[in-house]
């Protein structure tokens, strides 16, 4: 009953101030409606760039390095002491991962990995007339590299599950197939780093986004990279691990290192430089974000103080008739919450449209060939954020013209009279 | 003997600004049950703000204020509040109606507030307020529709919806023609000898106290 009164009346104050209250109700809704807007496109692009990197980056990649060893002959006769060697060089061995097959099971059965897909690097010349371009061929399961990595996505050309089922294939990257000027369909020549030279038919295009990577980068299956390097079925020199949650990637690479005395490395480490970059934007659009809230906030106060000002005298009845200064009190802060709810509701859909909106704008850029449209992130998060946002900034701006209003001394205005 | 319906207790208010200036001097008096009791003097001296401590809006005062055998000395803000809204009645010079509501709304509002009737009960109550000051047919529309008569007789009508203890008015003729004078003290007196209403009115209008049954006359802060 008593709230139901306090409701009425705050209503009704709102009903006869009609315009005003709809002008602090927009503000409201145009500030959630930008908070919204402005926190689903950064963070979709963001999304989009932490993409470029993460999707086809492997969260731990395990690789055998070529190293001096740490401890030399001398340091076993003489254990005890300082023993200098100079001009030391590394052993020959193959650049293969040892029992590779085993090493890739283990991993695989691992609770925390996602999936496992091994990797050849190859160097190699594509042959073009008389010219020898330097090159490397990155031998993959296709499979395996596109459920993982997303492969697919950067084949903008052909086909390329073709790689498993064509012997002898290869996807150039978009670099070399214009510089080779070869198409689906045909067969370039390239020279190995043993002199040999092999024919390859061309089964696809890939552009990653990154040019200097189109340049050289062509991808075989591992068969085939195997046969360009006369190795046997074994041979790997990469193993790439994804992880199901990429925040466990120092800690599993660590203990992969530890375990297959190989050399494995973390996105969070190989990459450091994206996560200072997103951080840094995410920072920047919630900044923008509340400042607009804020300012909508201030908007809402001015009203207040001014629907304050003007309904002094009614105040002032109110209270004669035996309204308590909590009642006037409780009527303001209805009135702002009211202008907070549907201001915020609506700044929400609209929100929500706007974004849709900017979703449809084509994009289309050479580095990215897979977005067609600005990215959106449609996080429910930010909804949530604006939504709460918008009820408490309106509860504040309300806050101090309410607690004037509810100071007021009747016996003044009255007397005013 | 009817009971005393308000009492005050040397009653001392000073004000302030720009000096210190002491404006009520040791009023005391009793108002009984059914009286019809108006408070005359000259401008300034201290008849409206006895009023207003009276009616427990201004708190600002020394001595002792005594409704129906309460003391208000200590009570707080929100405690006078459901006194005036229970208890008393108010009409002042101005009518102070909420534009923003109908008559009938206006009137019910210390009721809804009381909330001691259902929603509806109180309507049907509004309505035989208006019925007595002859304004029911307005109901409905809104004060500024109202000419400066009704309108004052609106305020009488929510002046009356709790059947307070006692109503206040504030030169509640100050602002009528000579006729619509005569239909609210009409009223009033009606108010006094067929519903046995307490009433207090200051006025300015020496005509209209002299019809009252008591008249407490009021010089320099004092009763005369």
């Amino acid at each position: 009953m008593e709230f139901k009164l306090v409701y009425q009346v705050a209503f009704s104050l709102l009903i006869a101030r009609w315009k005003q209250t709809l002008i602090a109700a927009i503000g409201v809704t145009i500030s959630i409606t930008m908070f919204v807007t402005v926190l689903s496109f950064m963070s979709g692009l963001n999304d989009m760039l932490d993409g470029l990197i993460t999707n086809r980056t492997a969260h731990v990649r395990i690789y055998k390095e070529i190293q001096i060893s740490e401890r030399q002959p001398a340091d076993f006769i003489n254990p005890k002491g300082h023993n200098f060697v100079s001009s030391i060089k590394p052993k020959n061995e193959l650049l293969g991962i040892n029992n590779s097959k085993t090493i890739l099971e283990a991993i695989r059965k691992d609770d925390r990995v996602l999936g496992v897909a091994p990797k050849i690097n190859a160097q190699v010349f594509y042959n073009v007339g008389a010219v020898d371009l330097t090159g490397a061929i990155f031998g993959i399961d296709p499979v395996e590299e596109n459920r993982l990595f997303k492969f697919s996505d950067y084949v903008t050309s052909g086909n390329y599950i073709d790689l498993k089922n064509i012997p002898n294939s290869i996807i150039l990257g978009k670099g070399v197939a214009s510089k080779m000027m070869a198409n689906v369909g045909d067969v370039i020549q390239v020279t190995t780093s043993k002199g040999d030279q092999v024919a390859l038919r061309v089964v696809g295009i890939f552009q990653s986004g990154i040019q200097d990577l189109d340049n050289v980068q062509s991808y075989c299956s591992i068969g085939t990279t195997q046969k360009l390097l006369g190795q046997p079925s074994n041979y790997i020199t990469d193993i790439q691990v994804k992880l199901k949650n990429i925040l466990w990637a120092p800690e599993v690479a660590k203990e992969y290192q530890r375990i297959y005395e190989l050399n494995a490395v973390d996105i969070q480490t190989a990459n450091s430089q994206f996560e200072t970059g997103s951080s840094v934007r995410t920072l920047i659009s919630y900044a923008v974000g509340i400042t607009l809230l804020l300012v909508a906030g201030f908007g809402i106060y001015n009203i207040l103080n001014m629907m304050i000002y003007e309904k002094m005298d009614s105040i002032a009845i109110l209270k004669a008739v035996g309204f308590s200064g909590k009642d006037v009190n409780q009527i303001f802060i209805s009135i702002a919450l009211s202008i907070g709810i549907f201001g915020g509701l609506m700044g929400l859909l609209m929100g929500f449209g706007l974004s849709s909106l900017i979703d449809q704008i084509p994009f289309n850029t050479e580095s990215l060939p897979t977005i067609k449209t600005y990215p959106i992130n449609y996080n429910p998060r930010f909804y949530l954020i604006g939504g709460t946002f918008a009820i408490v900034t309106t509860y504040f701006a309300g806050f101090f013209p309410s607690r004037k209003a509810s100071g007021i001394d009747p016996v003044i205005i009255i007397r005013g009279k | 003997m009817n009971k005393v319906v308000l009492e005050a207790k040397e009653i001392t208010k000073y004000f302030h600004d720009p000096v210190t200036v002491k404006i009520l001097d040791k009023v005391s008096f009793q108002l009984k049950q059914s009286e019809f009791v108006s408070v005359i003097g000259r401008s300034g001296c201290g008849k409206s703000t006895l009023l207003y401590i009276l009616s427990t809006m201004d708190t600002d005062y020394e001595g002792d204020l005594i409704i129906d055998g309460v003391s208000m000395r200590d009570k707080k803000e929100g405690e006078l509040a459901i006194v005036r809204n229970e208890k008393i009645g108010f009409v002042f010079q101005f009518h102070y109606l909420l534009n923003e509501f109908s008559v009938l709304r206006n009137v019910m509002l210390p009721g809804l507030k009381l909330g001691q009737f259902s929603e509806k009960e109180i309507e049907h109550r509004a309505y035989e307020k208006l019925k007595i000051l002859g304004i029911e047919k307005e109901a409905l529309k809104d004060p500024n529709q109202l000419s400066g008569g009704q309108k004052q007789r609106v305020a009488i009508a929510r002046a009356l919806i709790n059947d307070p203890l006692l109503i206040m008015g504030d030169e509640p003729t100050g602002n009528l023609d000579k006729k619509n004078s005569e239909i609210v003290f009409n009223i009033f007196q009606e108010l006094a000898e067929e519903y046995k209403q307490t009433l207090l009115i200051v006025t300015h209008d020496n005509e209209f106290a002299a019809r009252t049954t008591r008249i407490i006359e009021m010089e320099d802060g004092h009763i005369k």
